[in-house]
């Protein structure tokens, strides 16, 4: 029997806490079975599997459980690994619908071994590049891929190479932007913790590409496992000369370093991120210059999403023609999302562009959590916006997503059901670039906060039909007058949530109603007193003393005292706390 | 190379690299700014100047987009205007309203565009942050709360000037000024140079107005009230009445200060004079007799002085131990003048005029600036706050007649004005160095390579057929680069790359001094030095060493320059000081 090795991961990415726990149960059985010296047990951050609990997965068979208990270990041990069946009733099966390019390795390779990264053809594509491709080849076969960079504006990343490439000066650099910040999107982060070298590989090829000799990874450092995996990949490159002085023989030399993000969302946006990198406080400057021409230092330098440049040796590979056969005419290859809310199966997801909203979330997220129908898609995270239940056979791409007043952004996808309120997540979208704005230009720093206010206003039951106006002005100001993208995009959840939803915003402001019971201020308890057994459970618990009568009269909710902080709600046993 | 393009229809060619708002300047428009400042790099940051290109939503800040061949710029249409309209009130509603009670109302870039705007309601709730003014250093106020975060001044106090004192603190609604730190400005690296009140557009950072102790002091029978005006107040206060820039009024200003109630009306000029005999000698004896190193670097500049006690106090050595012209008259006044006028001189009350927020730091530097025995000079105000003090009183300046200082300490030469403008103490020094030296007068006076706005001047003079190497530097970025070389050389004991450097700490020098009147640029910076220049050429002397009140001074009181009675009373020393007091 050969070496197996076995994958173990959480597909929730919830609970790596019970992962670990779920990893010492699997590696003690294993020590039980006396099967240490034959089986490897990984721990992996993500293998692409978007089903629910933990998954296992047994190489070389290449067998996926998933759903995985404790109790189902040592059957898997006996089936599985002792020998080569299989247990049909965890068996995962693939999604067809799924294109892995970026996530090609992941939960495939053990992300911090280069040799199992070469053993699947990495450094191919820079070792194809060194012996015989120019700059300009590159940039041409980036061409025909038709890649766009993935960070969000979706700038054909060859016209970025090229410009700065073109741009005379002594020194060049190249930067992979890892400052990923969306709330609820991960797809940086698991590729560099699961396939940190297809990163590298991309950066020295784009600096090949652009003659620059240094680059940097600007990772937040939020992401420790990340930091460390790439760092661990750097110092293999450099073992095994693929970065450093002339590289694989040739007279191209290359040298990276990382820096850390401290924590700001602005710091993604690529004029700040340089600031960053110089050791000044992360804030955008006007463009022009744009980086490619004067850049870090003052000098030309490309800026590129890490799920760009994980595509870069994959083009190279296999041709920029393979790779625009994927996708729709203006958006080629595939996006890997971060899908979550009211969805069965959250995760990450790599499709091709071109895929309706539908398919990611009926077909490969597996439909709705609950039985509440879909109201919603947000896309793009806080620059992005909803797309409602009308247009979600709309397929995929740059242009389609604009249109509908939102964007591709940086992969952030997520499922709203009628529980959800339109308001409060547009709410909780633009609090979150309020929270991250720099502060450097007016119309983001003020207006950004003057909106929240109405938000908040809405929401707590004080809005007045002026406010929609007003959002409007303060919208038109903020994506008009604001510096950088962060202001300019800031209020598009609740622009495109006022343009297919602009009753339910109404119904909060007349009605003083939130249809989806979210917005607290706006509900009202009351005891069903055909149901109410009496019991005063409801009465001890009221943290103010809002419920008043006795056993005899019943008991009544006294609405000015009530909080409505929902605890009579929760305690009650039979139901009679009627919420509106 | 130059590029044309269209702005509102009309044909523009402008050199490439010009801005949008460069290149509509050139067809009669004037696109609204707020956070722009002619002297500082366009931080982009209020958003009022938006543009667009026919045709497209998206809009470009005028400011910072280079206008591109065959661009065709809107300035202004509906939308444009209405988006200016709402950022302006969002700006207005986290600033305080009132105007009223502000140092700069009537005087303000946000007051004037709030008007031009016809702002008449509050659109939007107002949201004021608590922030506390800092008037920690007696000589500028921070007033944060009534910032608009523009970055004038932290550009300014970081770029320009290299003291870094100001910068942004937190983020988002939160962001404000501060010192790093959130310590007080005293105990920043701040030199009280003023040039950050000089560029905000608001009343957020205003110079300290001691002009109250000033009125008390005039009302005070106990006092007698001297006044003294630095050079370049005269050719700058005149902008708050109308005056061309760089009108010389210093006539105007003795008649009115008399008005005022002064009971005796000097010229710092003539103390310029004075630092010329002092710092002159200095530098010919150092020069030739080698008591003491080269090269000399000037000392009127108590921003300066501050801020190489605590970047460069390796080059203390260097310093002139001669105080500046404002504490020379300060001391005289109550010494000289005193004893002369039989006044006691505890009673004297020395008052100066000058064009800087510093000069109320230097007064009480350290305790040289007591020589007297009492406090030299006792309150020193800016252009700004004479210019208030006028108005105050009603007096009709533009109409005043013209009068003559009081003499001994009122009368100056061509050489003791041009201290206002940048290379100007250098320009005088080396007039009289060259007599000291030669024995005999320059025949051509003007030193054409020592004046106009470089920020470093180097030059070569010969006197005597010896070659004087100079630098001048002016604003203190500009600083590094001459104390480098100089470092440099005597590292490698090298041949000295200068003999004597002068510098101010604001650009253009005293003319563009944090206390002067608002909105300056370099072209008034070159117009205030050009009145002062002009005084020089109509003065019937100049050359500091034949002001016959010079000659009587040290005839009658002092002796000799750098004798006894001289370094007691006209010179000082210098200490290293931390940049951070904990």
């Amino acid at each position: 029997m050969g070496k197996k090795i076995i994958l173990l991961a959480d597909t929730e990415r919830s609970e790596q806490e019970k992962l670990r726990d779920f990893y010492t149960s699997f590696a003690n059985l294993i020590k039980d079975n006396g099967l240490e010296d034959s089986v490897s047990l990984v721990r992996a951050a993500d293998i692409g599997i978007y089903a629910k609990g933990f998954a296992v997965k047994i190489f070389p068979q290449g067998t996926i459980y998933t759903g995985v208990k404790d109790g189902d270990i040592a059957r898997i041990i006996e089936a599985s690994v002792k020998a080569d069946g299989v247990l049909n009733d965890l068996l995962f099966k693939e999604e067809p619908k799924q294109i892995r390019i970026v996530l090609r390795n992941c939960g495939v390779i053990d992300p911090e071994s280069i040799d199992e990264y070469i053993a699947c053809r990495g450094y191919g594509a820079l070792k194809k590049i060194l012996s015989g491709m120019t700059p300009a080849g590159v940039i041409e076969e980036m061409k025909k891929s038709g890649l766009r960079g993935r960070g969000g504006a979706g700038y054909p990343t060859w016209m970025k190479w090229k410009f700065t490439r073109e741009s005379q000066a002594d020194k060049k650099y190249v930067i992979c932007n890892a400052d990923e910040g969306d709330p609820g999107a991960y797809m940086d982060r698991s590729v560099l913790e699961g396939d940190p070298h297809s990163v590298i590989e991309g950066l020295i090829i784009a600096g090949y590409t652009i003659g620059a000799g240094m680059g940097y990874m600007y990772i937040r450092a939020e992401y420790p496992l990340a930091v460390e995996r790439v760092k661990k990949a750097i110092e293999q490159a450099y073992e095994c000369g693929l970065l450093g002085k002339n590289i694989l023989g040739t007279d191209f030399s290359f040298d990276i370093d990382i820096r850390l993000g401290a924590g700001a969302f602005v710091c993604g946006e690529e004029t700040a991120l340089i600031a960053s990198i110089e050791g000044r406080r992360g804030t955008p400057r006007p463009r022009p210059p744009y980086p490619s021409v004067s850049g870090l230092w003052g000098k030309p330098t490309a800026i590129n999403n890490v799920e760009t440049l994980a595509n870069v040796s994959y083009i190279i590979l296999e041709g920029g023609e393979k790779f625009a056969s994927i996708g729709t005419e203006k958006s080629k290859g595939t996006k890997v999302f971060a899908l979550t809310g009211k969805v069965k199966n959250s995760g990450l997801v790599e499709v091709p562009m071109g895929i309706t909203l539908r398919e990611i979330v009926f077909d490969i997220g597996g439909g709705m959590l609950t039985d509440k129908p879909i109201k919603a898609v947000q896309t793009g995270g806080p620059s992005g916006g909803v797309i409602p239940v009308d247009y979600l056979d709309t397929p995929v791409d740059y242009e389609n997503l604009q249109k509908l007043g939102s964007i591709m952004g940086s992969g952030g996808m997520i499922v709203m059901d009628e529980s959800d309120c339109i308001v409060d997540i547009a709410k909780f979208y633009l609090g979150f670039c309020v929270d991250e704005s720099c502060g450097k230009c007016a119309p983001c720093r003020i207006g950004g906060y003057q909106m929240l206010n109405v938000l908040n206003g809405i929401v707590e039951g004080s809005g007045t039909v002026e406010d929609i106006d007003k959002l409007r002005r303060l919208a038109q100001a903020m994506q008009r007058a604001s510096l950088c993208a962060l202001g300019q995009t800031a209020a598009n959840p609740v622009m495109s949530s006022l343009k297919y939803f602009e009753t339910e915003y109404r119904e909060h402001i007349v009605n003083r109603k939130c249809r989806s019971h979210k917005c607290r201020s706006l509900m009202t308890y009351s005891i069903i007193q055909d149901k109410c057994k009496r019991c005063r459970v409801c009465v001890i618990n009221c943290p103010v003393n809002a419920i008043e009568g006795d056993r005899e009269k019943g008991f009544f909710i006294d609405a000015s005292k009530c909080i409505k902080c929902g605890k009579c709600f929760e305690v009650c046993k039979f139901q009679s706390i009627a919420k509106e | 190379m130059l590029i044309k393009a269209r702005i509102n229809g009309i044909d523009v060619q402008v050199e490439k690299g010009t801005t949008i708002l460069e290149a509509a300047g050139t067809v009669q428009l004037k696109i609204p700014t707020l956070c722009k400042h002619p002297d500082l790099h366009a931080s982009a940051a209020c958003g009022i100047c938006i543009v667009r290109i026919r045709g497209s939503a998206k809009m470009l800040r005028a400011c910072c987009t280079p206008l591109e061949e065959g661009m065709d710029i809107i300035t202004h249409d509906p939308e444009i205007i209405a988006v200016r309209r709402t950022v302006l009130e969002l700006i207005l509603s986290k600033h305080p309203n009132d105007c009223l009670k502000c140092g700069r109302n009537n005087d303000c870039e946000l007051q004037k565009l709030a008007a031009d705007f016809g702002i008449r309601q509050e659109s939007f709730k107002n949201f004021l942050s608590p922030l506390p003014p800092d008037d920690s250093t007696g000589t500028i106020v921070l007033e944060p709360q009534k910032c608009i975060l523009c970055g004038r001044c932290v550009d300014v106090c970081q770029n320009m000037q290299n003291v870094w004192a100001l910068s942004f603190l937190e983020r988002g609604f939160g962001t404000r000024i501060s010192p790093a730190g959130d310590i007080k400005l005293a105990d920043s690296p701040c030199v009280r140079c003023g040039q950050c009140s000089n560029h905000c557009p608001t009343g957020a950072i205003v110079e300290k107005d001691d002009s109250g102790r000033v009125w008390e002091a005039l009302q005070d029978p106990d006092k007698y009230c001297v006044v003294q005006i630095a050079p370049a107040v005269r050719v700058a206060v005149g902008e708050a009445f109308g005056y061309p820039v760089g009108t010389n009024l210093t006539r105007k200003l003795y008649s009115l200060l008399r008005r005022l109630g002064f009971k005796a009306v000097f010229d710092t000029n003539f103390a310029a004079d004075v630092t010329i005999m002092e710092e002159g000698t200095e530098f010919v004896e150092r020069f030739t007799k080698h008591k003491g190193p080269l090269p000399l670097i000037t000392t009127c500049c108590p921003s300066w002085v501050d801020f190489m006690e605590k970047f460069h106090p390796d080059m203390m050595e260097y310093f002139s131990s001669c105080k500046s012209p404002q504490e020379i008259l300060g001391v005289l006044a109550k010494t000289y003048y005193a004893e002369k006028k039989g006044i006691d001189p505890a009673k004297i009350f020395v008052v100066s005029i000058m064009p800087c927020t510093s000069k109320k730091y230097e007064i009480k530097r350290c305790e040289e600036m007591f020589a007297s025995g009492c406090q030299d000079v006792d309150i020193s105000l800016t252009t700004r706050e004479l210019a208030r003090m006028i108005k105050q009183a009603g007096i009709d300046f533009v109409n005043l007649p013209d009068e003559d200082p009081d003499h001994i300490l009122g009368d100056y030469t061509g050489a003791g004005v041009i201290f206002g403008a940048t290379g100007g103490v250098m320009e005088a020094a080396l007039r009289t160095a060259y007599f000291v030296l030669n024995g005999k007068n320059l025949k051509k006076v003007d030193f054409e390579d020592l004046r106009g706005l470089n920020g470093v001047k180097e030059a070569e003079i010969q006197i005597d057929g010896k070659k004087i190497r100079v630098a001048i530097a002016h604003g203190l970025s500009n600083v590094e680069y001459v104390l480098n070389k100089v470092r440099e050389a005597k590292k490698n004991n090298q041949e000295l790359p200068y003999h004597f450097i002068e510098v101010m700490a604001c650009a253009g020098g005293c003319v563009g001094g944090g206390g002067q009147p608002y909105g300056v640029t370099d072209e008034l910076r070159k117009k205030r030095a050009e009145g002062l220049y002009k005084d020089d050429r109509d003065c019937p002397l100049r050359f500091s060493h034949e002001n016959p009140y010079i000659k009587k001074l040290y005839e009658e009181y002092l002796g000799r320059p750098l004798g006894e009675k001289s370094e007691h009373l006209l010179h000082t020393h210098y200490k290293a000081r931390p940049v951070y007091i904990k």
